[in-house]
């Protein structure tokens, strides 16, 4: 088997437990696996982002600018954004190496329960212009809502473009709302995106689902930018 | 030859499409035209991936390798099926859509009556290559090996022949291994073929058309033609990543026409290539001497016992400090070759207050280290030949294609796996390339003598040999 990143063969070690369990599937090499570093040690409880703060100065910004009621219950995030991260994310979406989707599979498997879960959630992967759907062939956000063991409801769509990368936060969250709800939800909500970067369309989408009946929103994203 | 623009007025001729398209083997979406041009051009499609006796074949890369290609769901075509992960860099290459390439009239390219405006002059075995290069094109001879020393001066050997093709109305592209050197070559090319349009090919180039009749391109963007080239000529044949990535061979292959010459430069050739020179399979011209007429300097090896351990507490070995100290002339600039990033990284803060210390440098910044990942690789060259910059630390990046008038060279940590003999050939091919100062110093530092510097040596003691030195 080789590493989905550098190509190099990856050697699975035998010892007596693996004999009996299919070893898992080992998808980066040892030297690529580790580059990518998971989140931990204090982080801001609501949005994961690494900070000696209880709450960040960003979600700070949130619930003043939201008058005290942020739309968005809370992130989780797994990974931090490093270099390496950047290039993977880079090459699985903008290049569509469907591939590298897989790399994430089992952290983002295993680090899911620690987010607040209640019974009868569905996630909502955040999804792409069909324009873009149609460039890129997947959605990367579906990929990864495809990795959890609970039920996946397309319920939004995309009626803007992606690209507002230079946009402030400000200037994204006062714009348009991209989105349009195409099945309301009245269960808690786990939205599913690979990054979180300022949160404002994750914001959208929680906006749009809250006001047609969601009680709960919460977001589950693979990176904290 | 005017380009044609992408956000047009008028509707496209199918000529303007035929000279921007002839030879080009795309995918739609590397295709800028809107549906309606598109669907009424000459665009053939073929399958993209094939399925062969339980092999898969990217078409666009040749890339037969299983680990190679991936499956997708996807979402353009409501089917899951194969995409190449290979050539991906490029665009992706998907079963479900084909590649393109012009099946309209191919564009007559014009017949230049005297295209080349260099003057200067060749020396006889240079004339002797350069000849040998031209009756190749003429004839249009599918393979001709052109083993030049480091500092042959091989462009200039190339003049005569690019001439010839661009009087037949040929189509020629120079094929090199790495962006540094399209970048290098485009100047000197454009200067010597001043009423030609020549375009350079590379991952950033801002022109990416690649419609001239004379292309200097990176080897791995030949995977987007197909049948172009009535004269391909690769340089650095025996490089990384041509010598190691069968998908390049694959494309240089398809990219030229049927009836074609394609010619080899190399100062290094690996065993395959020597072989079939011995055995006369493959014609080639050899060219011992450099431009300059003096022989290629010889290594000197110094060994030091303790060297891995000093380069790992960070310690220049004390011969490297002895040699830095007493160089025959302190003025030249200085290429230090260490076998990793890392090391290059590390070294440099350290090198620079040696250095400061015997005062063969005024201050910090003249000292600094260069490698393939470095965002400012292109300015710290730059700078070097320009001379605000006294030494280079090194990887291999720097062993072949940029040149440097007067250096010495030194090599630490020589016995180590990634200076195979070409590559210690070549960096000792980096020192005394100009006229001015034809010699330079190069010393290997090592711990023990291996295979790779031994043969290293005696190669370039025997093309000196055969050079009549
Ligand atoms: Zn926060
Ligand atoms: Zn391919
Ligand atoms: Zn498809």
């Amino acid at each position: 088997m080789n590493c989905i990143w550098c190509h190099d063969v990856i050697m699975v070690e035998t010892s007596w437990i693996n004999v009996f369990l299919p070893p898992k599937p080992n998808r980066l090499c040892q030297a690529c696996e580790a580059e990518l570093h998971t989140l931990h040690g204090q982080r801001c409880s609501h949005c994961s982002r690494i900070t000696v703060d209880s709450v960040c100065s960003d979600c700070t910004w949130w619930k003043q600018f939201m008058n005290g009621n942020d739309v968005l219950d809370k992130n989780y995030s797994v990974f931090a954004y490093n270099d390496r991260m950047q290039e993977m994310i880079t090459k699985w979406k903008y290049r569509g190496d469907y591939q590298i989707g897989y790399v994430f599979q089992t952290t983002f498997q295993d680090c899911f329960p620690k987010i607040i879960q209640t019974k009868q959630q569905i996630v909502v992967p955040i999804p792409l212009s069909p324009e873009r759907l149609y460039e890129r062939s997947f959605n990367q956000a579906e990929m990864l809502a495809q990795f959890l063991p609970i039920k996946s409801v397309n319920a939004l769509s995309r009626i803007h473009g992606e690209k507002q990368s230079k946009k402030t936060r400000q200037e994204r969250i006062s714009s348009i709302n991209p989105f349009k709800l195409e099945e309301p939800i009245n269960k808690p909500v786990i939205l599913v995106d690979d990054i979180y970067t300022t949160g404002a369309t994750l914001r959208h989408a929680a906006a749009l689902l809250k006001e047609h009946g969601c009680p709960m929103v919460y977001s589950y994203t693979l990176i904290r930018g | 030859m005017t380009t044609p623009s992408t956000n047009q007025q008028h509707p496209l001729t199918q000529q303007d499409l035929a000279l921007r398209y002839t030879g080009k083997l795309l995918l739609r979406s590397e295709i800028d035209l809107d549906d309606d041009n598109f669907q009424r051009s000459n665009f053939s499609p073929i399958p993209s991936i094939i399925r062969r006796n339980f092999l898969f074949i990217c078409q666009r890369c040749g890339n037969q390798k299983r680990s190679l290609f991936a499956k997708i769901p996807c979402q353009s075509c409501h089917q899951t099926h194969l995409y190449c992960r290979n050539c991906i860099e490029m665009g992706r290459v998907m079963e479900c859509t084909p590649l393109y390439f012009w099946s309209g009239e191919s564009p007559n390219w014009p017949q230049h009556q005297r295209p080349c405006s260099w003057t200067g002059t060749l020396t006889e075995v240079q004339q002797h290559a350069s000849y040998k290069i031209v009756q190749a094109v003429l004839t249009a001879q599918p393979e001709l090996l052109v083993w030049a020393v480091c500092g042959a001066g091989k462009t200039e050997m190339l003049f005569a022949g690019i001439t010839k093709a661009l009087q037949l109305g040929k189509r020629i592209c120079i094929a090199t291994p790495r962006a540094d050197v399209v970048r290098e070559l485009l100047p000197r090319m454009k200067q010597a073929f001043s009423d030609i349009t020549i375009q350079g090919l590379y991952g950033g180039a801002e022109n990416k058309d690649g419609t001239a009749q004379l292309l200097i391109a990176t080897t791995h963007q030949l995977l987007r033609f197909q049948e172009a080239f009535d004269v391909l000529i690769i340089d650095e044949i025996d490089a990384f990543p041509f010598h190691n990535d069968p998908s390049l061979l694959f494309a240089s292959k398809r990219a030229r026409k049927k009836l074609h010459t394609t010619i080899y430069l190399t100062a290094t050739p690996r065993q395959e290539h020597r072989v079939q020179i011995d055995r006369n399979k493959l014609p080639h011209v050899f060219v011992p001497t450099r431009y300059h007429g003096h022989p290629l300097p010889i290594p000197t090896l110094s060994m030091c016992f303790s060297l891995r351990k000093d380069l790992k507490k960070k310690n220049p070995p004390a011969r490297f400090v002895r040699w830095i100290s007493k160089r025959g002339n302190p003025a030249r600039q200085m290429l230090i070759f260490v076998p990793t990033i890392g090391l290059a990284e590390e070294m440099t803060p350290i090198i620079a207050n040696l250095l400061l210390s015997f005062g063969i440098v005024t201050q910090q910044s003249e000292v600094t280290s260069v490698h393939s990942e470095d965002p400012n690789r292109e300015a710290k060259i730059k700078s070097f030949r320009k001379k605000h910059l006294r030494v280079l630390l090194t990887t291999t990046i720097l062993e072949r294609g940029v040149t440097f008038p007067s250096v010495d060279v030194a090599v630490l940590d020589a016995g180590h796996t990634v200076f195979d003999e070409a590559a210690l050939v070549q960096i000792a091919g980096r020192a005394g390339r100009s006229s001015d100062d034809p010699t330079g110093e190069v010393i290997f530092f090592h711990d023990g003598k291996t295979d790779a510097i031994v043969h290293a040596i005696r190669s370039i003691k025997q093309m000196n040999s055969r050079g009549g030195f």
